[in-house]
């Protein structure tokens, strides 16, 4: 099959063999797991358990907490002993809330059964299940499948991508899956073509470096209109618009989804995932993690229940410290390093490198860069690393959105050639922090602007409307008293206040109904300050989520941002016309 | 257990920036031996001097920076615009003219502008044309090739050598003459077969010119390696001497007397190889992009063309490539690649449209 060639890319040596020389294994129970709420793209789980409750495998623990986000299963039997923050593996090195659950040894099942008929299963009751088994992209995002798999109908799905690629350095998780599993992921691959209503075109992708694998694939894809298509081995070939472009030759526009194109894009991890909760029942409890590295006498990949601390894993690897140059989660390229091995395995862990001095050596300090144009050569996206490497130091940030800064994958292509040692992708990541700061504040100083401006405004409307009913007021006595001297003794008749103070009265009396719309008026005032309090949580997060996250999720956050403001602009709105119609009433 | 937190990627390819210089000083050997055999001793004079000066230069303006002398010294970037300058300068010059160019180079045309990356125009050339300037006479005096010295007349030995560099004797009469551009362009009135047949540095020569045909294969084959090797794209190189070869062949006019010569002549006369691999590639002051650079090179290939036949100066190199190097940002402004995922390519000056 006819596969397209990608710009750049780089031929970092490969090292897969260490860890396939063994099957999956599995480690012994750890005594203790620690289950993070968020493991994925999208809001953090609610706890549903409390401290001292005991739980079976695969019991739920936490909730999803709303359309983006996952529930938490319990990887094995045993006792909740914590819910609280504690360090995660994440770039920032930061705490995040936990749960933690003490084994009770005896690793007990909680009853579970699967979709006996999944043909005739309706693909939404598929989603509700494949979403209520936790389950998040495990390529490395951990974008929630469910929602991945319901683009919706607008958008009609007629490709759908398996990403075998596994283009890291290191990493044979997915390899050494395939290779024993290859027929749970075929029926899961199965699964995901019903729910997408059968694309016309599905396609494993998988790099020429992995032959064991592609001949483990091939005798269970006949007839079943999945091909397998083999392409040249380069980094980074497993970037989701890589691998999209390298099998059908499309680009999904900058900005865009692959749903946008009608094309969808699983990791083949999550295959496996999908078919163990659908036809098994099982939620997403465990995944195949490559523990690698010279400075552990084990290399392989292993069975690895979510929750499990690396520590636990690097005791069981004959982890050796001294020799250990730093300890990465994920690959060598895109990998992030770990300062302490008490953080947990998460769904999205695919790999725990523990390299020696001599496989990954300390960095050399950074040379000027002399703008040799190694850097362009090997990006991936087309990109001049050298020149938004310049305007990253100069905090151009224009030049940087001209130079398509965000449209960097930060695959580290660029540093990894870089004869200058300069660290690149981590000049990017800062840049774009930068710049999503200074758009979150320009967004909140233009709305404390219009806020300002509002506020004014309203004060000059309540002037008026103040005006108005004096004048109302001044109008309503003089109407009276002509009535009173053209008809005396009617007015004569009446009590002494004479009609004046009756009117009056009167006017109070529906001053003091007009009440109700200044209350109205509040509510709306109050709906107005919720709302922007919402839309800056959105603008927050969506700044927040600067470092190394997919461009999906941002397109989310950037939706949620989007659904806020528009949210802010309609309780606005209210207030407007209410005011509007307030005032009418007054001059009226 | 506590670990180091370092920013991905982890692994990282072995090449760095010194032993980008050094292959790039490694490639010019072919060219300084063809030099060397042809022109004596000079070049190799001129290259030890400029070598020498440019590292105590360079090491007593980075003291003045205080920053650490023998981690930018190891760069080997001031070295190697040294050979550069060396290689370009006229064999046998009196010493002062080297040192001079030299300092220019290193302390005005580089370190004054920030330093290895920052300077905008290309140091050597930057060192030659103020001596091309300043000390017209020195500048434009070649050696004679060796095959079209006078009879029982040779280069002066090494020892000799070093002392015409330095005490000023001079060199015996005949081994001092003009090169082929200068003939060339200096011969009035005379058809170009006329010239070819009556000059002997174009009748002993094989092709284009006794000796720096030779110098320029030397140079040409010291720049394929460079390209085999992935210091730099061909876009460049090719696009310049493209250029060239096209403006040759489109204004030879047929041989006539006024004819500035021919593509073959062009190409290997003068400084056109060394400047296509070594001089034009040097990327600090170079357009970015492919396709810049692709612009970039055929910009000097028709500068070069145009000053050699028009201008008062026989080469132009130098001042081809720094008429370049004022054009390049201009140039990278509009040859931003297109990135994946964008229908068109941008502009660098190109702002966000407000949302
Ligand atoms: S590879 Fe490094 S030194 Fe070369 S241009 Fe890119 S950033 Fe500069
Ligand atoms: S990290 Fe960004 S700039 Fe560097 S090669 Fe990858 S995509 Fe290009």
């Amino acid at each position: 099959m006819r596969t397209w060639i990608t710009p750049g890319g780089v031929h970092p040596p490969e090292n897969k063999h260490q860890s396939l020389t063994m099957p999956i294994g599995t480690l012994p129970l750890p005594e203790k797991l620690l289950i993070p709420l968020s493991q994925h793209i999208g809001t953090p789980a609610v706890p549903c358990v409390e401290v001292g409750k005991k739980v079976l495998k695969g019991q739920k623990i936490a909730e999803a907490s709303g359309p983006l986000s996952v529930p938490m299963h319990a990887p094995t039997s045993g006792t909740i002993s914590a819910i609280e923050h504690r360090p995660i593996a994440h770039s920032s090195g930061m705490l995040a809330p936990c749960i933690e659950i003490t084994s009770d040894g005896r690793d007990k099942w909680k009853k579970h059964e699967g979709f006996k008929d999944v043909e005739n299963a309706t693909p939404a009751a598929l989603v509700k299940a494949i979403g209520d088994a936790g389950i998040a992209g495990m390529g490395g995002a951990g974008f929630p499948s469910a929602v991945k798999l319901s683009p919706g109908y607008q958008r009609p799905i007629h490709t759908l991508i398996i990403n075998a690629t596994e283009c890291e350095p290191y990493i044979t998780a997915d390899d050494s899956a395939i290779r024993e599993r290859a027929a749970e992921i075929i029926e899961g691959i199965g699964i995901l073509s019903h729910i997408l209503g059968n694309p016309s075109n599905i396609m494993i992708g998988i790099e020429d470096n992995k032959p064991e694998a592609i001949a483990a694939l091939e005798p269970h894809v006949e007839d079943t209109g999945i091909s397998v298509v083999s392409f040249p081995t380069k980094y980074p070939s497993g970037g989701e618009k890589q691998l999209i472009y390298i099998l059908t030759g499309k680009e999904i526009p900058s900005g865009d989804l692959p749903a946008d194109i009608g094309m969808v894009c699983v990791n083949i991890g999550t295959t496996y995932a999908v078919k163990r909760a659908i036809v098994d029942g099982e939620p997403l409890i465990s995944r195949v993690t490559t523990m690698t590295g010279d400075a552990c006498g084990i290399n392989r990949n292993y069975e690895t229940l979510i929750g499990t601390p690396v520590s636990h894993m690097l005791a069981n690897s004959e982890f050796n410290k001294e020799t250990c140059s730093r300890l990465v989660m994920g690959g060598p390229m895109m990998g992030f390093s770990l300062t302490s091995a008490d953080v947990p395995i998460v769904k999205t862990t695919n790999c725990i490198l523990a390299p020696s001095y001599d496989e990954i050596p300390d960095d050399e300090p950074a040379q000027p860069c002399i703008r040799c144009g190694m850097c362009a050569e090997a990006c991936p996206v087309s990109l001049l690393p050298q020149q938004l490497f310049w305007y990253s130091q100069a905090d151009d940030h224009e030049r940087l959105e001209a130079h398509n800064l965000f449209d960097c994958i930060e695959c580290g292509a660029c540093s990894y050639v870089c004869p200058s040692n300069i660290p690149l992708v981590q000049h990017y990541r800062h840049s774009k922090g930068e710049i999503q700061k200074a758009r979150a504040e320009k967004v909140r100083s233009d709305h404390a602007r219009e806020r300002f401006e509002f506020h004014q405004q309203r004060i000059e409307q309540a002037e008026k409307d103040k005006e108005a009913k004096r004048t109302a007021r001044r109008e309503a006595a003089e109407k009276a008293k002509a009535k009173a001297a053209a008809s005396p003794e009617k007015s004569a008749s009446t009590a002494g206040g004479g009609a004046a103070d009756i009117i009056a009265a009167a006017q109070a009396r529906a001053a003091a109904k007009k009440v109700s719309p200044e209350q109205q008026q509040a509510k709306f005032e109050r709906s107005i300050a919720g709302a922007e309090m919402r839309l800056q949580m959105a603008e927050e997060k969506l700044a927040d989520a600067g470092d190394g996250h997919s461009d999906e999720q941002k397109n989310i956050l950037t939706a949620a941002v989007e659904g806020a403001r528009q949210k802010l602009e309609q309780a606005k709105g209210r207030l407007a016309e209410h005011i509007k119609q307030h005032n009418g009433e007054q001059v009226d | 257990m506590a670990f180091k937190q370092i920013s991905s990627p982890h692994a990282h390819a072995s090449q760095n920036t010194a032993k980008v210089m050094q292959l790039v000083l490694w490639a010019t050997i072919p060219g300084l031996i063809a030099l060397t055999i042809h022109f004596g001793w000079g070049s190799l004079i001129n290259l030890v001097l400029a070598t020498v000066t440019a590292v105590i230069a360079e090491a007593l303006i980075i003291k003045l920076r205080g920053r650490p002398v023998s981690f930018y010294l190891k760069d080997y970037s001031a070295v190697l615009t040294a050979v550069l300058l060396g290689l370009a300068l006229p064999p046998l010059a009196p010493w002062w003219v080297v040192v001079v160019g030299t300092l220019f180079s290193i302390v005005i045309a580089k370190q004054l502008y920030g330093g290895l990356g920052y300077n905008p125009f290309n140091p050597a050339m930057v060192g030659y044309v103020v001596l091309l300037i300043s000390f017209p006479i020195q500048m434009t005096t070649w050696v004679t090739p060796a095959a079209l010295l006078p009879e029982g007349i040779s280069h002066p030995g090494l020892i000799e050598s070093v002392q015409i560099v330095f005490s000023g004797l001079n060199p015996a009469d005949g081994v001092t003459g003009a090169t082929p551009l200068d003939s060339f362009k200096y011969a009035d009135g005379l058809l170009v077969d006329q010239i070819y047949a009556q000059n002997p540095l174009f009748s002993q020569a094989a092709f284009a010119g006794v000796g720096w045909e030779w110098v320029n294969i030397g140079f040409l084959i010291g720049g394929l390696v460079l390209l085999a090797s992935r210091i730099f794209t061909w876009h460049g190189p090719v696009a310049m001497l493209a250029a060239m070869t096209l403006m040759s062949v489109i204004f030879y006019d047929g041989g006539s007397s006024d004819s500035p010569g021919s593509a073959l002549m062009h190409l290997f006369s003068g400084a056109t190889m060394m400047g296509a691999f070594f001089i034009m590639t040097d990327p600090v002051s170079s357009a970015v992009s492919n396709r810049g650079r692709l612009i970039y090179g055929a910009l000097i290939g028709v500068l070069v063309y145009i000053i050699r036949a028009w201008g008062t100066y026989p080469d132009a190199i130098a001042f081809a490539v720094l008429l370049a190097n004022f054009a390049a940002p201009f140039i990278d402004n509009y040859t931003l690649p297109r990135t994946y995922g964008y229908t068109d390519r941008r502009r660098a000056t190109e702002k966000e449209e407000d949302s």
